[in-house]
């Protein structure tokens, strides 16, 4: 019996010719991840180990991105803890605001992850480089203190699920919908500790950062890791942003999947997640009327270029609906400077958005965007759980930036094919 | 080793956000975390939690975030295990790592209501109903994960020479 990528992976990182599902290994890692609030519990861990260095300081990656810029005192001296940490033990990857990003945006970006690696990360949304043809996988702060310690972590060889996509998507169907359509057939728990291994020529229309997009949500169908083939979109990706070998790994012919699906992406439409699961879902033509007070447009899930780049043909010469609040967070410096260059920002300033610079804030109802009692967001972020992003009786509904965009502007959820092209348009930007 | 206390019982998808909410994060004080532990779906937890209480939920406790601060919160809370159905899997390995004794039995935990005096044998992995008399044995751990209990979590397992 063969195996699927997931498990050639784990296999040598294990030093093993073969795993199988459900077997326990002890795998080496090629990068140990964590943020201002699960690094300061790792941190403690870490000391308690009684080990004094981490064991390689440029497979340690800490990145603040969740409180930052610091939201009280106490996110301050939660930093401030890492900061200190990094420096005493100099740690390479350490990212202070003004060079940083959400971690997940920031790490394929800085080339720190490539394919064939194994990646553990204090934050459930690490499972993101799966895009990458990497096995990553989130962990707690206890995982990430044994993994500075001794570069290794334990695993369950997870059995596989296969999704072949097929067929091209529509206009407004991006790699979010795709996701969102996955989690609402097969449930929150659907892939429960297993692998999801996409496939498929599908893939081909899928761009790198539909693919990061996707493999991000994984964890919101339970599973440990996503994670797609490498091909030419993804050794273009590699070339550019990381310098320096890896291995790419296909998945053996006759590699056991327990359970398979299908998924022709044309017959998609534009899919929203309902409050308070992201398998809640809806397509587009179903959601009826749903009025809303805010959209937040960015997250480690949907803060790429790509995705401001959607969201700012939707915006481009049009305000948001009275009294809307849009908030758009570019998920890296990197990608805020890009968006600035192609004028992008300005599009959304105009449009009546705020433009925060990089943070997970709202997404995880930290700051900068939390919702009072009743109130209703569409974001392009990952989850809706009660509480999610502010009071527990606010409502969040995840959406992709096109559907995102077009839902400030008419302040009811809307799909963008569904704004009039001309009605709306600023008369300046017209004339 | 046992575990006894009353039951709070608890539904599918409990995630970590609703188990220690965000706002909560500016600080990692276990005391501090337990003070807000599920008081997005139950204000009264906290108030009536007691040393040695256990929970008992339905499939996919703790899915969500990989923030340890969850079951941090809920050992500091007092609870002495958690039994569930199924347990999302960053959780599953974060109570294992931390020492926060869990057992998967679907059958126990649809034969147990909120209220209910459990007892749990750790040992033989047995679960009892005290108010119903009925009885149930959840699947036992793995020998490597067996290990990490009984060395109190994976700090102390490295500190043995557990991962060398």
């Amino acid at each position: 019996m063969g195996m699927t990528m997931t498990q050639k992976i784990l296999a040598a990182h294990a030093g093993k010719q073969e795993v199988r599902a459900g077997q326990l290994i002890l795998a080496e890692v090629d990068m140990v991840l964590g943020n201002d609030i699960t690094a300061p519990v790792a941190v403690r861990e870490f000391e308690k180990i009684g080990i004094d260095k981490v064991f390689d300081t440029a497979k340690v990656a800490i990145v603040p991105d969740h409180f930052t810029p610091n939201k009280d005192i106490k996110s301050a001296e939660q930093c401030k803890m890492i900061r200190e940490f990094s420096k005493r033990q100099g740690i390479e990857h350490y990212f202070e605001i003004g060079e940083m990003g959400i971690e997940h945006a920031l790490l394929p970006e800085k080339g720190l992850v490539a394919a064939g690696e194994v990646v553990i990360g204090a934050d459930s949304h690490t499972c993101t480089y799966g895009a990458l043809g990497a096995f990553s996988t989130g962990v707690g702060s206890t995982d990430m203190a044994a993994g500075m310690a001794v570069g290794k972590a334990w695993f369950k060889v997870p059995p596989a699920i296969k999704f072949t996509l097929t067929g091209k998507p529509s206009q407004w169907v991006s790699g979010k919908d795709i996701i969102l359509h996955i989690i609402g057939m097969i449930g929150v728990d659907g892939a429960l500790y297993s692998s999801m291994e996409f496939a498929g020529d599908g893939i081909a229309h899928l761009s790198m950062d539909d693919r990061f997009t996707m493999a991000n949500m994984a964890i919101e169908a339970g599973a440990k890791n996503g994670i797609f083939p490498v091909d030419h979109k993804t050794i273009s990706y590699l070339a550019e942003h990381a310098d320096r070998s890896y291995t790419a790994y296909a998945p053996d012919d006759d590699a056991e999947y327990v359970r398979e699906y299908v998924i022709d992406l044309a017959s998609l439409r534009p899919t929203v997640s309902f409050p308070h699961l992201p398998d809640n879902t809806r397509t587009i033509d179903e959601v009826g009327d749903v009025p809303i007070d805010q959209v937040v447009i960015g997250s480690c899930t949907n803060g790429r270029i790509e995705d401001l780049r959607i969201a700012a043909s939707i915006l481009k010469g049009r305000k948001a609906a009275k009294g809307m609040r849009l908030i758009i967070f570019p998920a890296t410096q990197k990608i805020w400077k890009q968006a600035l260059q192609e004028g992008l920002l300005e599009i959304f300033v105009d449009a009546g958005a705020a433009v925060s610079t990089p943070t997970c804030g709202p997404c995880l109802g930290g700051h900068m965007g939390i919702l009072a009692e009743g109130e209703r967001a569409v974001a392009t972020t990952n989850r809706n759980f009660v509480g999610r992003m502010g009071h527990p009786k606010s409502e969040v509904y995840l959406a992709s930036p096109a559907v995102a965009a077009a839902s400030a502007l008419t302040g009811k959820i809307t799909g963008p094919d569904a704004l009039d092209h001309t009605i709306g348009r600023n008369q300046a930007d017209e004339s | 080793m046992k575990a006894k206390g009353s039951v709070f019982r608890y539904g599918d998808n409990v995630d970590t956000d609703v188990i220690i909410p965000a706002r909560y994060l500016n600080t990692s004080d276990p005391k501090e975390l337990a003070q807000h532990c599920m008081e997005d779906i139950d204000e009264a937890f906290i108030t009536q939690v007691k040393k040695g209480d256990i929970i008992v939920a339905d499939k996919n406790f703790g899915c969500g975030s990989s923030r340890e601060h969850a079951p941090i919160a809920i050992k500091a809370s007092g609870i002495s295990c958690v039994i569930a159905c199924t347990f999302a899997r960053i959780f599953y390995r974060n109570a294992l790592n931390i020492g926060l004794p869990i057992l998967e039995c679907p059958e126990a935990a649809s034969g147990i209501a909120s209220g209910d005096e459990v007892e749990v044998d750790f040992d033989t992995g047995t679960i009892t109903n005290l108010s119903t008399q009925e009885s149930w044995k959840a699947e036992p751990f793995p020998e490597f994960m067996q290990e990490l209990i009984k060395a109190d979590g994976l700090i102390h397992y490295i500190r043995q020479g557990g991962m060398d």
